[in-house]
């Protein structure tokens, strides 16, 4: 840590892109995750952002904390909206003299993506427009009260999929939306999560670089969803990459990368019992989980194993 | 003004008006009866007759939220749909208004599905009738050509910022091969300025477009939407004025056709104004007093053109191409509200007719002002005809 702070100021720059004064709750790993990107973005960008948590933190009319320009139309079409502004850009530079280099990145919720932004994604994404989509994924609808979506993970209890007498809550397991993007052919795609800045921003810039689209999928620990402590954000994510539930890894024109591999995963039980939503969970249901979490990890191990041409 | 006389279906038309706009970024989902507009377009992109970026979007939700992301940058932006593919945009469709952002649409109007109909009515553009579009309503080739070309001046002049539809009825104006006068690029350029949107989306000037507003701010943005929709009347007059300067082919909000001494006026709107005129002909030459009032401005609605038009009649029978289940006509309710606070008002008959596609011929609106008279005689003015239906 002790480096950390003496070379971290070096790394990254102080330039904010989001205001402080924002609305967000206390410990709130989405913002952070947000405030990164937009710290590996830079100035020369323009943002689409679906409705949801970070656009309604972010904008209450007459005041913004945005420092980028940024545009916010409705929940299901960011993806959308940035192929317009990708395209209007490209017409403006080869027809009236337009010469910035702006990438596009259109951002929303787990909700805007993997459940009713996922037609306007995938229209995107398959179009090739230049522009970065990054979902910041806190695992429910969050700025509606919890309710689940296809990423909600199995056994969460959510206020529309709650666990009760008869039910254990979830009983889908998280969409794997970074294989659905890789299944587009894009040039990048990677997850990320909110407690690793520098993976964050690392990823960012890379996508910055690539001609054509890429796909961001950043866990965004939700102290307020997730029914855990708001000094907890930063350990929570740290606790799901290291318990191999939710690993870090690229897909670099259909190639896989893991990035953090651990020889030796730690116990689920550690991530599950620190937070609410999953406290009803008996031995046989954490079991069950772990099970599942080491097949999925051991399968990006054994996909990143694979090289090309091999 | 130099101009050439060619056989086009109407469609092409507007695609020539759009290409002759020298339009940017063009969104579009195949519909049928509008898919021949963003065809054409594809093909002069295609071939080089048109520089712009074509988007060629997985459905109409995502066309016009293309066209919101291009426009916000200060792009030209067109894209064109009908019928469920309006009603499928809706929800962005209210959103290009409210935040200012001067699309243009062509709408070849269609029926709405239950029972699935690709035939032209109203339906549709009624459903969009309360989102902060203009509405033009055109006839014919010649004026779907004239007036794609005017609602680009309208949409993007400083003082309007609105989106602007331009409604075309489904095949009965769509799908016409007509001879229509086409403008030459100098002329064009002359009428219509560059797009200049005055806070675009700017890495150098950040701008936060799409806010949320609360309920203390909320009800004022809807006031300041309303006054820009009205105060574009303006603009859309002088606009057509100049393009009738340049023309010689003269628009109005309402435009009357032997209306003088005639006790009882007809009021349609969109390409059955055709068949209507014939129809007041025939008429006028057996000695009726029968003229005709076409609504070609629906949005804003040109509440004192109608009432100067339509005040000094003893009768009035609006056509509606529409139905509003369980309601009054909606072209024919905003007319009688009009009418209204007149002292002496005309008696006032609603008629629902060319549902679907379903034909008007000119013999037809003989008998359907005969229904209406017939109507307004027995005193039953309330009750709405359907004409041509099957009991």
């Amino acid at each position: 840590m002790e480096t950390l702070s003496v070379y971290v100021p070096k790394l990254v720059t102080n330039k904010e892109y989001i205001a402080s004064g924002h609305r967000a709750c206390s410990g709130c790993g989405e913002v952070l995750a947000v405030r990164y990107v937009c710290k590996a973005l830079g100035r020369n960008t323009i943002i689409s952002n679906a409705t949801g948590c970070m656009e309604i933190i972010s904008s209450p009319l007459p005041e913004t904390a945005w420092e980028v320009s940024w545009i916010h139309t409705l929940f299901e079409n960011a993806a959308a909206v940035a192929s317009g502004i990708e395209s209007g850009l490209k017409a403006l530079k080869r027809k009236h003299g337009y010469t910035r280099d702006v990438k596009v990145v259109a951002m929303g919720g787990d909700g805007a993506t993997a459940d009713i932004g996922l037609q306007p994604l995938s229209g995107a994404l398959e179009r090739g427009h230049d522009f970065i989509y990054v979902c910041f994924d806190n695992e429910a609808y969050m700025n509606t009260g919890i309710q689940r979506s296809s990423e909600t993970p199995f056994g969460a209890s959510t206020t529309t999929a709650p666990s009760g007498k008869v039910s254990m809550g979830q009983h889908t397991w998280k969409k794997n939306m970074a294989a659905i993007a890789a299944a587009h052919n894009i040039p990048y795609v990677a997850t990320s999560c909110s407690s690793y800045p520098f993976d964050i921003m690392y990823k960012i810039e890379k996508a910055r670089k690539v001609k054509g689209p890429s796909y961001i999928h950043i866990l965004s620990v939700c102290p307020t969803g997730w029914r855990c402590p708001s000094s907890d954000t930063i350990k929570m994510g740290r606790l799901a990459v290291e318990t191999g539930v939710f690993p870090l890894y690229e897909i670099e024109n259909g190639e896989y990368k893991m990035n953090f591999d651990y020889p030796k995963l730690r116990p689920v039980e550690d991530y599950l019992t620190a937070q609410g939503r999953f406290r009803h969970l008996t031995k046989e249901q954490i079991a069950e989980i772990q099970q599942k979490v080491i097949v999925e990890y051991e399968k990006i191990k054994m996909l990143s194993s694979r090289k090309k041409g091999k | 003004m130099t101009s050439k006389r060619v056989g086009l279906e109407s469609s092409l038309g507007i695609a020539h008006a759009v290409k002759l706009a020298n339009v940017d970024v063009i969104a579009a989902y195949p519909i049928t009866p509008q898919t021949h507009i963003v065809e054409g377009l594809a093909e002069m992109v295609a071939n080089g007759e048109l520089d712009a970026e074509y988007i060629p979007v997985e459905s109409e939700h995502s066309a016009m939220s293309a066209c919101l992301g291009a426009s916000a940058v200060g792009a030209r932006t067109f894209t064109a749909t009908a019928g469920q593919g309006l009603i499928l945009m809706h929800e962005v469709v209210t959103v290009a208004s409210a935040l200012r952002l001067p699309v243009v649409m062509a709408i070849a109007n269609r029926a709405l599905s239950g029972q699935l109909s690709i035939w032209g009515d109203h339906s549709d553009v009624m459903m969009a009738r309360d989102a902060g579009w203009i509405h033009i309503f055109v006839e014919n080739g010649q004026q779907a050509f004239d007036q794609t070309l005017c609602a680009f001046r309208i949409a993007e002049h400083k003082d309007v910022m609105l989106p602007v539809a331009v409604d075309v009825d489904g095949f009965h104006a769509t799908h016409v091969i007509e001879p229509i006068y086409l403008l030459d690029q100098k002329t064009v350029n002359e009428f219509l300025p560059p797009y200049v949107h005055p806070t675009p989306l700017d890495p150098d000037n950040p701008v936060t477009m799409g806010c949320f507003a609360m309920p203390n701010y909320y009800f004022e943005t809807r006031k300041a939407l309303d006054m820009a929709l009205r105060n574009s009347r303006k603009v859309i007059l002088e606009t057509w004025e100049k393009f009738g300067a340049l023309t010689g082919r003269h628009y109005l909000p309402v435009e009357k056709y032997k209306t003088e001494n005639c006790d009882t006026l007809l009021v349609t709107m969109g390409s059955f104004s055709e068949n209507a005129m014939m129809a007041v002909d025939r008429m006028q030459e057996s000695g009726k007093k029968v003229g005709l009032v076409r609504l070609r401005l629906w949005r804003p609605f040109p509440t004192e053109e109608l009432v100067a038009a339509l005040s000094g009649a003893k009768n009035v029978i609006v056509l509606d191409r529409a139905i509003s289940l369980g309601g009054p006509g909606p072209v024919c309710s905003e007319i009688k509200a009009a009418l209204y606070p007149l002292e002496k008002k005309p008696h006032v008959v609603g008629i629902i007719g060319g549902l679907g596609g379903r034909d008007i011929s000119p013999e037809d609106f003989i008998t359907l002002v005969e229904l209406g008279l017939e109507k307004i005689k027995t005193g039953h003015t309330g009750e709405i005809i359907m004409f041509g239906v099957r009991e």
